[in-house]
């Protein structure tokens, strides 16, 4: 599935089943981040499927 | 795995905990999380005029967004939102747009104050002929601003989008530079004496992580995209926050343990340093300080060249 990164704005192929593989694969802190599947907020135990859109938005931001 | 407390799709898991909760328990969650450090720390008062430290972020837009609700039917209570805009080019001038808008959805007054008016210069020019970390100069403008505005616009108390991240980073830094006395002025209320001269600031999302800060301006639909300042990135408090990051994902409940170990002391602290300085006024214009001059009018008069008040 296609992953976005917002704080590099980057979009990137991963092979998970749910969030935390996604973390694990790259390499992102979950504390960091928010993610979303087509636009709805989602725990890290949820299961994704392949044609999900999955984005990962950061949750640091200067003041 | 089920919300905890009924039967929708989670979508958050409460920082160092296992609770699941669906989007409407969530923000249940989450209001209730600052109602009650408001309470517990009588963060307002009756008759307050609350002036609002608004970035255009996603912590102080959460913060606006809940003072002005959670004092609606106050008639005493007063929110204002108030600016600075450094002069951060494609970064402050695109949030300071999003908040223009979001003060006029809400009906809320809205003051922005520059670094340009207020100093001569934004700070994208002030940091052509400044050598040091842009941080410090600006951190010394800010507050001088947050303060002195605050009082003009006849404010009696600031409140600010500091989180339990923000705290947890500030507190370690005093700690590593052996600045402990800046940290009797941390808290959810700030203030070692009463000074009329400085303006009380409250922190009522003190217990709340950034984490849950976003989840909460996401499912309110308050998300614009939030980016960190481009002066950001070298600076000493980033790197203590990528240590805490790392602390906290292999050792979840890192940075409540810091925020609560500290709390136990803070008492001692203030009570220590409370005579410890003098407060002077800054002959030149006359905000408080500790020396004859003031940070801000010391960086004005050395940094902005040209700089006339």
């Amino acid at each position: 599935m296609k992953v976005y990164i917002e704080r590099t704005d980057e979009w990137k192929e991963v092979n998970a089943i749910n969030v935390q593989e996604i973390f694990q694969k790259l390499k992102i802190n979950p504390t960091t981040v928010i993610v979303t599947r087509n636009n709805e907020l989602i725990t890290e135990n949820t299961k994704i499927n392949d044609n999900d859109e999955v984005k990962l938005i950061s949750v640091i931001s200067g003041g | 795995m089920a919300c905890k407390k009924c039967v929708e799709n989670p979508v958050i898991q409460l920082p160092n905990s296992n609770v699941n909760l669906c989007k409407n328990c969530f923000i249940k969650y989450f209001e209730k999380k600052v109602n009650k450090t408001i309470g517990e720390y009588d963060l307002i008062d009756k008759k307050d005029h609350i002036v609002v430290a608004c970035s255009g972020g996603k912590d102080s837009t959460v913060l606006l967004y809940l003072l002005k609700k959670l004092t609606e039917k106050r008639k005493d209570v007063k929110i204002t939102a108030l600016a600075i805009d450094e002069g951060i080019k494609g970064y402050r001038d695109k949030s300071l747009d999003f908040l223009t808008n979001f003060c006029k959805e809400h009906k809320v007054e809205l003051n922005i104050f520059s670094y340009e008016k207020e100093f001569g210069k934004p700070l994208d020019e002030i940091l052509k002929s400044y050598n040091g970390v842009p941080c410090s100069i600006c951190g010394v403008f800010r507050r001088y601003l947050l303060n002195k505005k605050s009082k003009e616009l006849n404010g009696n108390k600031l409140a600010t989008g500091h989180n339990l991240d923000d705290e947890s980073q500030s507190i370690i830094m005093n700690y590593f530079r052996k600045n402990i006395k800046l940290s009797a002025r941390l808290g959810p209320i700030t203030g070692i004496i009463a000074d009329k001269r400085f303006i009380r600031r409250i922190k009522p999302l003190y217990f709340l992580t950034e984490k849950e800060i976003t989840s909460y301006a996401f499912l309110k639909g308050f998300m614009d995209k939030f980016t960190e300042c481009p002066h950001d990135a070298d600076s000493y408090r980033a790197q203590i926050r990528d240590m805490l990051n790392n602390f906290e994902a292999k050792y979840p409940g890192t940075k409540h343990s810091i925020i609560t170990s500290f709390l136990e002391i803070l008492p001692v602290l203030k009570e220590k340093y409370k005579d410890e300085q003098e407060i002077k006024s800054c002959k030149i214009c006359d905000e408080p300080c500790s020396q004859e001059i003031c940070k801000a009018c010391q960086y004005a008069e050395e940094v902005v060249k040209n700089f006339t008040r």
